[in-house]
C-alpha cells in the first residue's frame, strides 16, 4: 500500500509541476463542447442528447489522459526500476488507476460546469448529487479499463492508436449505463433527482468485474 | 417492399434473401478451404524439395577429411 | 509430441453429415413461420453462427488463462486460432443478420436488434486482436499481451450483451424474433441440429488450422535440419504465433 501511495504521489507531483495532461484534457473537452454546439446547430440541449454529448466528450478527453499514463515509465526506464524493486507488482496498477481517477475528477470538476454553461438547457442545481454519483462510478470503470489498456498499449509500436481502439469497445457498456443514468437528470420537464437504480447497478457491476479482472491480469503485462 | 404491418414476404421475393444468407455461409467455408488448399500444396512442394535434397546429400561421397582418419 | 491431426477425418465426416442433415431439415421439414414466412429460414444459419462465435470468443479467453498459468505456448496458439475463427464466424453472423434485417424490415442495419448491435461491438473489439499482436515484436511478449487481451475481452462478451439488451428493452420490441417466443417442436429440432452442425464445423476448422500451423512449424525445423540455418528465411514480424 505504501508503494502505491509513493508512486501515486510521484505521478501527482509530476503532473502538478509539468501540467501536461490535465489541462490538455480540459481544453479538449471544452473545445469539443463548442464543436458539438456547431455540429448540432442548436442553442441548447437536454435529456438523453445532453447526457450522450457529456459522456462521450468525457470519454474522448479521458483517452488523452490514458494514452499518456505510462509514457514516462517507458521512456525513462521506470518499468525496469519498478521490476527490480522488491515490491508487489500490483501496486503499479493501483497507483496508476488512482492517479487516472484523480485526473478524471479534476477534468469533470471543470468540464461539467462548462457543459452546463455552454450547452445545457436545464439548470444543474438539483440533479448535481446524482450526477456526481454517476460520474464517480463511471470514473472507476474508466480508470480500471484505462490503466489496463494503457499498460497494453505502451509496449506496442502503434502506441497511441492501440489504446483507443481496444479501450473504446470495452467501455461501451459503461457509456451505455452512464448516459442512460444521467439522461433523466438532465431533462427540462419532469427531471429526476436521482439516477435510475437499474443503470447505477449495471455500472457498479461493470466496475467491480473489470476492476478485479484488470487487477488480476495486470501483473502479466509487467514481466520482462 | 414490405409495409410495417403486412405479413411475410411472398416466396418469390423472400427467396433471394434466404439464398443470399446461405450462400454467404457457403462462400466463407469455401474461401477457407481454398486458402488451406493453397497452403497444403505449398507445404507439399517444400517437402518434396527437402526430400530430394536429403536424398542428394546422402548420395554424395563422404567428406574426405572424415575418411582420412 | 502432440499430433493435432488425429481425429480430423472423423470430425469432418461428422460435420458434413450433420450439416447436410440440418439443410434437409431446414428446407424440407421445418414449418413456415407465421409472421415472417420463408425469410425466417435465415434464422437457422444466423443464430448458430452467432452462438458458436460467442462461445469461441469465451473459449479463447479460457485458453489464454491456461497460457498465462502454465506458460505453454501451445495454449497461446489455440487461443489465437479459436479467436481468429470466431471472428470469421462473427463476420458471417453480422452479414446474415444484416440480410435478415433487410428482408424483414427493409433496411440493412437495425439498431433495435440488440443481438446485432452487441455483435457489432464484440466484432469491433476482437478486430483489434490481430493489430495488437502485430504491433508487438517480441514473440513471448506478444503471446502474453494477447492472452491478457483475450481474457479481458472474453469477460467482456457476456457483460456487453446484458448491457445492450437492457438498453433496448424499453425502446422497441425485438425485430428478429421468432413470432411466438418459444420454438415449436419441429423448429426446435431443426435449430438444434443446425447449431450442432455449425459447432462441429467450427471445431473441424479450428483443428484443421492448428494442424496446418503445427505442420508448417515442423516443416521449418526440418528445413533448417536438412539445408542448414541459412536456407531458412527468418520469421518476419507477424501476428500469428509461429
Amino acid at each position: 500500500m505504501r508503494t502505491a501511495l509513493t508512486i501515486l504521489r510521484k505521478d501527482l507531483l509530476l503532473e502538478l509541476r509539468t501540467l501536461e495532461t490535465v489541462p490538455a484534457m480540459v481544453l479538449f473537452a471544452l473545445t469539443t463542447f463548442v464543436l458539438f454546439h456547431f455540429g448540432l446547430a442548436r442553442p441548447s440541449i437536454d435529456g438523453q442528447l445532453a447526457a450522450g454529448v457529456l459522456v462521450v466528450t468525457l470519454l474522448f478527453a479521458a483517452l488523452l489522459g490514458i494514452n499518456r499514463l505510462f509514457v514516462a515509465e517507458r521512456e525513462q526506464g521506470g518499468f525496469d526500476a519498478f521490476l527490480l524493486a522488491p515490491v508487489d507488482r500490483t501496486t503499479m496498477f493501483l497507483a496508476k488507476a488512482t492517479g487516472l481517477f484523480v485526473f478524471l475528477a479534476v477534468l469533470e470538476l471543470i468540464a461539467v460546469p462548462a457543459f452546463a454553461l455552454l450547452l445545457l438547457k436545464p439548470s444543474l442545481g438539483e440533479p448535481l448529487p446524482g450526477l456526481i454519483a454517476t460520474l464517480a462510478l463511471a470514473n472507476l470503470g474508466l480508470s480500471a479499463i484505462g490503466t489496463l489498456v494503457s499498460g497494453i498499449a505502451v509496449h506496442t509500436r502503434a502506441r497511441d492508436l492501440i489504446g483507443p481502439i481496444i479501450g473504446l469497445p470495452l467501455l461501451i457498456p459503461a457509456l451505455i449505463a452512464s448516459s442512460h443514468a444521467i439522461a433523466p437528470l438532465l431533462r427540462t420537464a419532469h427531471a429526476a433527482t436521482a439516477p435510475p437504480g437499474k443503470w447505477m447497478a449495471i455500472l457498479a457491476l461493470y466496475d467491480v468485474v473489470f476492476a478485479l479482472l484488470a487487477y488480476a491480469v495486470f501483473d502479466f503485462l509487467l514481466e520482462d | 417492399m414490405i409495409l410495417a404491418a403486412a405479413p411475410a414476404l411472398p416466396l418469390h421475393k423472400a427467396g433471394p434473401y434466404v439464398a443470399a444468407a446461405y450462400i454467404v455461409f457457403l462462400a466463407l467455408i469455401l474461401i477457407y478451404v481454398t486458402i488451406m488448399a493453397i497452403r497444403l500444396s505449398r507445404a507439399e512442394r517444400e517437402l518434396t524439395e527437402l526430400a530430394r535434397e536429403r536424398a542428394r546429400r546422402d548420395a554424395q561421397p563422404r567428406d574426405r577429411e572424415l575418411e582420412r582418419v | 509430441m502432440h499430433v493435432y491431426g488425429r481425429g480430423l477425418r472423423g470430425l469432418s465426416l461428422a460435420t458434413s453429415a450433420t450439416l447436410t442433415a440440418a439443410l434437409i431439415l431446414v428446407f424440407f421439414y421445418a414449418p413456415l413461420d407465421a409472421d415472417q414466412g420463408f425469410v425466417q429460414k435465415i434464422f437457422y444459419v444466423h443464430v448458430p453462427l452467432a452462438v458458436v462465435s460467442l462461445c469461441g470468443f469465451v473459449l479463447g479467453g479460457i485458453f489464454a488463462v491456461q497460457h498465462l498459468r502454465t506458460g505453454d505456448r501451445r495454449n497461446d496458439m489455440r487461443s489465437y486460432v479459436v479467436i481468429h475463427m470466431s471472428l470469421i464466424f462473427a463476420v458471417g453472423a453480422l452479414i446474415t443478420g444484416s440480410i435478415w434485417a433487410r428482408a424483414s424490415w427493409g433496411h440493412w442495419w437495425e439498431w433495435n436488434e440488440p443481438t446485432l448491435v452487441s455483435f457489432l461491438i464484440v466484432f469491433l473489439l476482437y478486430a483489434t486482436y490481430q493489430p495488437l499482436r502485430f504491433s508487438i515484436e517480441d514473440p513471448e511478449r506478444q503471446a502474453r499481451y494477447a492472452s491478457v487481451f483475450a481474457i479481458v475481452a472474453g469477460a467482456f462478451v457476456p457483460l456487453n450483451f446484458i448491457a445492450v439488451r437492457l438498453a433496448q428493452q424499453y425502446v422497441h420490441p425485438r425485430v428478429l424474433t421468432l413470432g411466438g417466443g418459444n420454438l415449436p417442436g419441429p423448429m426446435r429440432l431443426t435449430f438444434i441440429v443446425s447449431l450442432f452442425g455449425i459447432g462441429l464445423l467450427y471445431a473441424t476448422l479450428c483443428k484443421y488450422e492448428l494442424t496446418a500451423k503445427h505442420a508448417r512449424r515442423q516443416l521449418r525445423a526440418l528445413r533448417r535440419n536438412v539445408l542448414g540455418d541459412d536456407a531458412v528465411r527468418p520469421l518476419q514480424r507477424s501476428a500469428a504465433p509461429s
